[in-house]
């Protein structure tokens, strides 16, 4: 069955091979088939949709692409976005490994429950999320209103934006961590305890190198889906123009008023972003791995 | 083994999780759930003998006014022809759900909050040209207008739209640039200061410019901004739907008072057949149906209970009592030249709601 099917796709194979090398004379065989039905499913899902965004542009001039993306107004929304999203990010960041430490290394009552809890930003519609947040937090709210009592407001301006990406990106930084520090042998820890190390020694030295890829990997994911947020993020958001509106938000304007063209362009520096964030984070660690591996 | 038993008690602890959250979610906001139609259009394409099945997609605030006017419309309907029809209902901003018809939502009818989104339709090939005089009254079956909705006591003693660009008055409005209602906001606004300053569009600027710095929050949409005033407690007056303020009175009678500014503008929503969608589901005759019974007595009153005026100037006369008849109504055909014009100077990129907004 492999056989026949590794020389059937020969002549695809050696194509292929001269793209992706792979080890000669693996043990695993159907590599053909898994490669075509994953660049197939990739292609649909992923890289079409988003070259249609290319192709919706292709119309028209760099110069009214550039006056729209440049629009004072649109330019101010990135600003609200990556800032907010940066934010979110980096208390996630922290936040999340935190969490992951105490879920991997306690036992403490309800730990399964808080597991699950993690867990809970992915499954939850973000509209519900978004509107259970801001009446959380407005200064009428029940969390809100001790904040009021000390002047800080939260929903309706960018500290809630924050607020509502850090909601719905904790969960890809704990459960990037999560499985390195199960995996981390706390006799390391032990060893370098024994061996006379602090305890914020061990930390930066023993376990924080394990886990900063993973925490890179996280943070990443966490900026990029807190830029793309939109459905919590309007209802917590003013939504008011050059201070708290956010870039998916004018992209929903623009296409309200049928302005494909206009929302379009946006979309694409958006996209640009993103790739760019992404692209960054992940050259980041192949140097963090590449001094861990010595 | 150990992998099974750990998801079961991560699906269960995600269960309470979630029922708790849902918990707090409904008790704060009452009920958000509509249904949405999209793949539902689908099942109306071939319908059973005897039952026929029309979508009426709509904008926000229409929510409670369908679901009853769909239950003697479908009584009527049955009584005329013997036929059952089942109405599917949508509803989100006015601009969005006509872009979703564009875009493939088989809707059979549209009732609006904008000519300018049903214009839009007919741009896009599905509406037949002249569809504004199909129906009586250019179409709106019911109209409404902009008033105030304040907070018990009117504690910021607003009047009118003076009262409501003074320095520390907060308002709630939707946004323009999304919201059907929004717009008729602005304009209502715009119309005031208008006549107020004469014409100078200098000073009509600015008035709308205080206005505007006054709005704490923005929401996308009409339904939206009632939440936020309503549910979350922002602001101290809520530029409302004369509809969307006594659905709000009526739910929190003892929280809020509608106040009748002394200029408005008259809103009137539109209603269409969606030509190429009945015909391509052989719903025409009910469609039209649907549409035309809005105008019967039976319907006009239902709109009347639900704070719309009805267009029929006896039914509205006997509502004499629930609207303020006595505030000026301008329109915007008359005022502003109609809604291309008005889109083009006020809201489209660059216009004047932007430049209020400009430093």
């Amino acid at each position: 069955m492999a056989l026949s099917q590794a020389a059937g796709h020969k002549g695809a194979d050696s194509r292929l091979k001269k793209f992706f090398p792979v080890r000669k004379g693996t043990v695993i065989p159907g590599f053909g088939l898994s490669m075509g039905v994953t660049v197939t499913m990739l292609s649909l899902i992923v890289l079409i949709p988003l070259f249609s965004v290319f192709l919706t542009l292709s119309g028209s001039t760099f110069s009214d692409f550039w006056r729209v993306v440049t629009d004072k107004q649109t330019v101010a929304t990135y600003r609200v976005s990556l800032s907010c999203a940066a934010i979110a990010a980096v208390v996630n960041a922290f936040f999340g490994i935190l969490l992951a430490w105490i879920l991997t290394r306690y036992q403490f009552p309800l730990r399964r429950v808080l597991d699950g809890l993690i867990e809970l930003p992915f499954a939850l519609p973000t509209s519900v999320a978004g509107i259970s947040l801001t009446t959380m937090y407005s200064d009428k709210g029940w969390i809100g209103r001790w904040f009021d009592r000390i002047g800080v407001k939260i929903s309706y301006t960018t500290t809630g934006i924050v607020i509502a990406m850090i909601f719905i990106g904790i969960p890809f930084v704990v459960r990037s961590i999560q499985p390195v520090l199960e995996k981390l042998n706390p006799q390391y820890e032990e060893a370098a305890l024994t061996l006379g190390a602090s305890r914020s020694r061990i930390f930066r030295k023993v376990v924080l190198p394990e886990i900063l890829p993973a925490a890179l990997t996280g943070f990443g994911l966490a900026f990029a889906r807190g830029i793309g947020e939109y459905g919590s993020v309007v209802f917590i958001a003013g939504n008011i123009p050059y201070q708290t509106q956010i870039t998916p938000l004018i992209i929903m304007n623009k296409l309200e008023q049928f302005n494909y063209f206009a929302a379009t362009s946006i979309a694409l520096v958006m996209v640009v972003f993103a790739f760019l964030l992404l692209f960054g984070i992940n050259s980041l660690q192949a140097r963090i791995n590449k001094i861990a591996r010595g | 083994m150990k992998n099974k038993s750990s998801l079961w008690k991560k699906i269960a602890a995600l269960t309470v999780a979630l029922t708790s959250v849902l918990g707090v979610f409904t008790g704060c906001a009452g009920n958000q759930s509509s249904p949405s139609a999209g793949s539902d259009a689908e099942s109306a394409a071939k319908p059973a003998a005897g039952t026929v099945s029309i979508t009426n997609v709509s904008y926000d605030p229409t929510r409670e006014l369908y679901e009853q006017y769909n239950q003697i419309f479908q009584k009527y309907w049955e009584k005329e022809k013997g036929q059952k029809v089942e109405i599917t209902q949508s509803h989100g901003g006015s601009g969005k759900q006509a872009r979703s018809v564009l875009e493939g939502n088989e809707a059979d009818v549209v009732t609006l909050a904008l000519e300018g989104d049903v214009d839009e339709l007919q741009k896009g090939g599905l509406i037949d040209d002249g569809w504004v005089d199909e129906f009586p009254k250019s179409s709106s079956p019911y109209t409404s207008t902009i008033v105030f909705l304040v907070r018990k006591g009117n504690p910021k003693n607003i009047k009118d739209w003076d009262d409501v660009v003074k320095p520390g008055v907060e308002v709630i409005t939707p946004d323009p640039k999304s919201s059907g209602g929004a717009r008729w906001n602005f304009l209502a606004a715009w119309a005031y200061a208008d006549k107020k300053f004469g014409g100078d569009e200098a000073k009509d600027k600015e008035f709308l410019k205080s206005l505007y710095s006054n709005v704490t929050v923005l929401d996308s949409g009409a339904r939206g901004a009632t939440t936020t005033f309503v549910e979350n407690g922002q602001g101290d007056v809520l530029l409302a739907w004369e509809n969307e303020a006594y659905l709000s009175k009526k739910e929190h009678p003892d929280d809020f008072e509608i106040v009748t500014p002394s200029l408005s503008i008259l809103a009137q929503p539109s209603v269409a057949v969606v030509d190429a969608n009945v015909k391509k589901h052989g719903t025409e005759e009910v469609a039209k149906a649907y549409l035309e019974y809005l105008y019967s007595d039976e319907a006009q009153r239902l709109e009347a209970k639900n704070f719309y005026r009805p267009s029929d100037p006896d039914i509205l006369k006997e509502f004499g009592g629930t609207f303020n008849l006595n505030v000026k109504l301008v329109n915007i055909d008359d005022d502003f030249g109609g809604w291309n014009k008005a889109t083009e100077k006020f809201f489209a990129d660059g216009a004047i709601f932007d430049q209020i907004y400009k430093k």
